[in-house]
């Protein structure tokens, strides 16, 4: 049996609950934090207001939120790869969402508070539709996706849909038959 | 270069048959394929990444890099595009082609789907027109596709097929929850419901082991060679014959004609990107709708200074695919069972026969769903973010059945590819440009389907549904393209005889989706298939050695 059906990061349920009572709206924690750099495509500012973005469009409740599961990781790793042509799209449209939360609150969008983050995405949404609905598809994207591209770490989202992680079907034949019988016999 | 009798481009659905066909009748045959050759250890299982759901890339060709398209949308926009973007309309580039990464329904056209002007009469504007064959013209090919291929599933239950010589070689896969979901409802509203038939082993066949019904299917490469693509049938007979040379990586330029008029070879960039001229006695193109009508526009010489077969503008022209519509029922139970491939039932009451409609399609239910593929699919009036939406994935991704169907697209000559002006792909070469669409009657037999479909869900117990029918800006071609260079007696309004060869270049044939009249309200591939059977079948006949009979 592979060892990936061990989960490490999703321990329990209660860890999740406290995780998102004690972060409230700072971003990008359980992942690469700010400070701690290491980012491939986002400057440490990018990447603290994406998340923050982000955590709005699938926020934590019992189960985390796109930041804590990975999503920066993903979106930062395939702006360096596959995503390649959006890189001037996010770095203009984070840009302008700072822009925004300082005009109306005085500070960046990740020192707001959860409501008045919640109110410049909406904004975003309204106003920097293209770049809002990039966001929110490569978040979904992430956090829904394969775990292998770092934004559904342990598969903590299939795990949230009642999915089995290692699957029960789909894996070479052999497999599939419990330990000790053979399966030709 | 030595001088071989064939030169199939693209070893797809058809060009791989026609490579054995060719090669077991003992011509020599090069294949050349843009791609590739992947295998099932190349079964990735990435979600974000496979041939349906491309966010990072197709995982079977075309790669973003170097292989732009262009495409118009209704206002007139011209846009280019990349292969992983829907507008792209793409199909695959490796040995296999679609079939390697396919959901593999392998569907027979019904007699009707052959006589579409005879039967409806032509809507204005639209060039609805008959295939100068009949299904039974082609029905020794559908059975001999189903068995070389092999073919599982049922359809006894199925009252509205054409006649067929014997059942189909493999049983269906045992059926899963929804299968049992929609039967009783569609019995109620007095459908006739069945197994669909799936290219894909159900039992051990062709030396190949069984389905072993994971949740990556379509749009992935089978991981036990379980899907039966041309990649593991046909191609690997053709090679084990000694007669035909599989070239992969080589993407042809153009077919080279001779002062006459008459294909001397092919000009292709090798997998080292230099130019190669393969000599040959005739040549097939097997590229798929949009890339064989390119390759033909981009064949100019002084005989055809507008592009070989294209003497009345006929190249490129009734591009089509098809114009899924369908419903998402959602309900207070789980439906998921998590076995796929998941499509299963199928209904084909509502092909043809309804008054006022030019056709319609089958409706059958959707292929597993991975959590990325319920993201915009969830109950009118979710919001498409936020914690709601999360709620939303996590109530409905195991509560929720959808019934989608190919409606059969009523072809306009608007719809078409030429070559774009300006933009070119890696090797310099024009690509194609995607512009026009349906006829408009074909958004109104969908509305309609969807309507079908909605009420099947609702029978089935759906508390809830979501109805989509949408009027896309572009043809959908996709995976499913066809039709651009239409076979016909009237070389005014066709480009290939009955055939499959090109009416004023004798030795040159395309063999694909391309010579489709119209595409059935059902999946092209088992008709790619049969025609691909047949064409070589007539290749054979009437091959002398030296030339043609």
């Amino acid at each position: 049996m592979p060892s990936r059906g061990k989960s490490r990061y999703l321990t329990t349920r209660r860890q999740f609950v406290a995780a998102g009572a004690l972060g409230g709206a700072a971003a990008a924690m359980g992942c690469k934090g700010p400070g701690e750099g290491g980012w491939e495509s986002l400057t440490e500012q990018q990447a603290r207001t994406l998340a923050a973005i982000s955590d709005q469009i699938i926020p934590a409740d019992e189960f985390p939120s796109a930041s804590q599961a990975g999503v920066l990781d993903f979106i930062d790793r395939q702006l360096a790869r596959n995503l390649r042509r959006f890189r001037k799209a996010y770095r203009d449209g984070l840009e302008s969402a700072d822009a925004l939360s300082r005009r109306r609150y005085g500070r960046e969008l990740a020192a707001l508070a959860e409501s008045a983050q919640l109110e410049i995405v909406k904004t975003l949404e309204q106003q920097y539709r293209e770049f809002f609905e990039l966001v929110r598809n490569h978040t979904l994207d992430g956090y829904y996706g394969s775990p292998r591209h770092g934004g559904n770490r342990e598969a903590v989202s299939w795990r949230m849909l009642g999915l089995a992680e290692p699957p029960a079907l789909g894996r070479a034949l052999d497999n599939q038959h419990p330990p000790g019988r053979d399966p030709r016999s | 270069m030595k001088r071989v009798n064939a030169v199939i481009i693209g070893a797809g659905a058809a060009g791989g048959i026609v490579a054995k066909e060719l090669s077991i009748a003992g011509l020599s045959v090069v294949l050349l394929e843009r791609g590739p050759w992947y295998t099932a250890n190349d079964c990735r299982k990435d979600d974000l990444r496979n041939q349906r759901t491309t966010v990072l890339g197709n995982a079977f060709g075309p790669e973003d890099r170097g292989h732009p398209r262009v495409w118009v949308d209704s206002s007139g926009a011209v846009l280019a595009c990349l292969p992983s973007e829907g507008a792209y309309q793409n199909n695959a580039a490796c040995v296999g082609g679609g079939t390697l990464s396919y959901g593999a329904q392998a569907w027979r056209y019904m007699p009707q789907d052959f006589r579409m002007r005879s039967t409806y009469g032509a809507p204005p504007g639209s060039s609805l027109e008959d295939w100068p064959i009949s299904y039974d013209d082609l029905e020794p090919y559908y059975d001999k596709a189903e068995y070389e291929i092999g073919v599982s599933g049922d359809d006894s239950g199925n009252p509205f097929h054409g006649p067929r010589r014997r059942p189909l070689p493999m049983p269906p896969l045992p059926p899963n929850r929804e299968f049992h979901i929609l039967e009783p409802a569609a019995r109620s509203l007095g459908l006739h419901p069945f197994h669909i038939p799936m290219a894909r082993n159900s039992v051990p066949y062709n030396g190949r082991g069984p389905c072993m019904r994971c949740r990556w299917c379509v749009g992935f490469a089978c991981e036990v060679d379980a899907k039966n693509g041309s990649q593991n049938t046909v191609i690997p007979v053709a090679l084990s014959t000694g007669n035909c040379e599989l070239r992969m990586e080589c993407m042809a330029k153009e077919i080279v004609a001779d002062d006459r008029g008459r294909a001397k070879g092919v000009a292709y960039f090798d997998n080292r990107g230099h130019l190669q001229e393969q000599p040959c006695d005739f040549v097939v193109v097997s590229a798929c709708a949009i890339e064989s009508a390119r390759l033909l526009l981009n064949s100019k010489s002084r005989m055809y200074p507008e592009g070989m077969g294209n003497r009345f503008d006929q190249v490129g022209r009734n591009l089509q695919g098809h114009h899924y519509t369908g419903a998402v029922g959602f309900f207070d139970y789980d439906t998921y069972d998590d076995v796929g491939p998941g499509a299963s039932i199928a209904i084909s009451d509502y092909n043809h026969g309804t008054p006022g409609l030019c056709g319609g399609g089958m409706l059958a239910n959707e292929f597993i769903r991975l959590p990325i593929h319920m993201i915009d699919r969830l109950p009118p009036g979710t919001p498409r973010w936020g914690l709601e939406h999360k709620k939303a994935m996590r109530t409905y991704f195991k509560r929720n059945v959808q019934v989608f169907g190919p409606t059969q697209q009523i072809p306009s000559a608007d719809a078409r590819v030429t070559l774009d002006p300006t933009v070119r792909d890696k090797w310099g070469m024009p690509v194609a440009r995607i512009s026009g669409n349906v006829h408009p009657h074909t958004f109104e037999i969908g509305e309609v389907q969807a309507q079908r479909a909605e009420d099947w869900l609702k029978k089935a117990g759906a508390a809830g549904t979501l109805r989509l029918a949408g009027r896309p800006a572009v043809v959908s071609a996709g995976q499913h393209q066809a039709g651009t260079c239409r076979m016909g007696a009237d070389p005014r309004s066709s480009v290939v005889d009955r055939d499959c060869r090109i009416h004023d270049v004798d030795n040159v044939f395309v063999i694909d989706s391309s010579v489709h009249v119209t595409n059935g309200g059902f999946n092209p591939v088992l008709t790619i298939m049969a025609v691909a059977y047949m064409a070589s079948a007539s290749l054979v006949r009437n091959w002398k050695g030296t030339g043609f009979r």
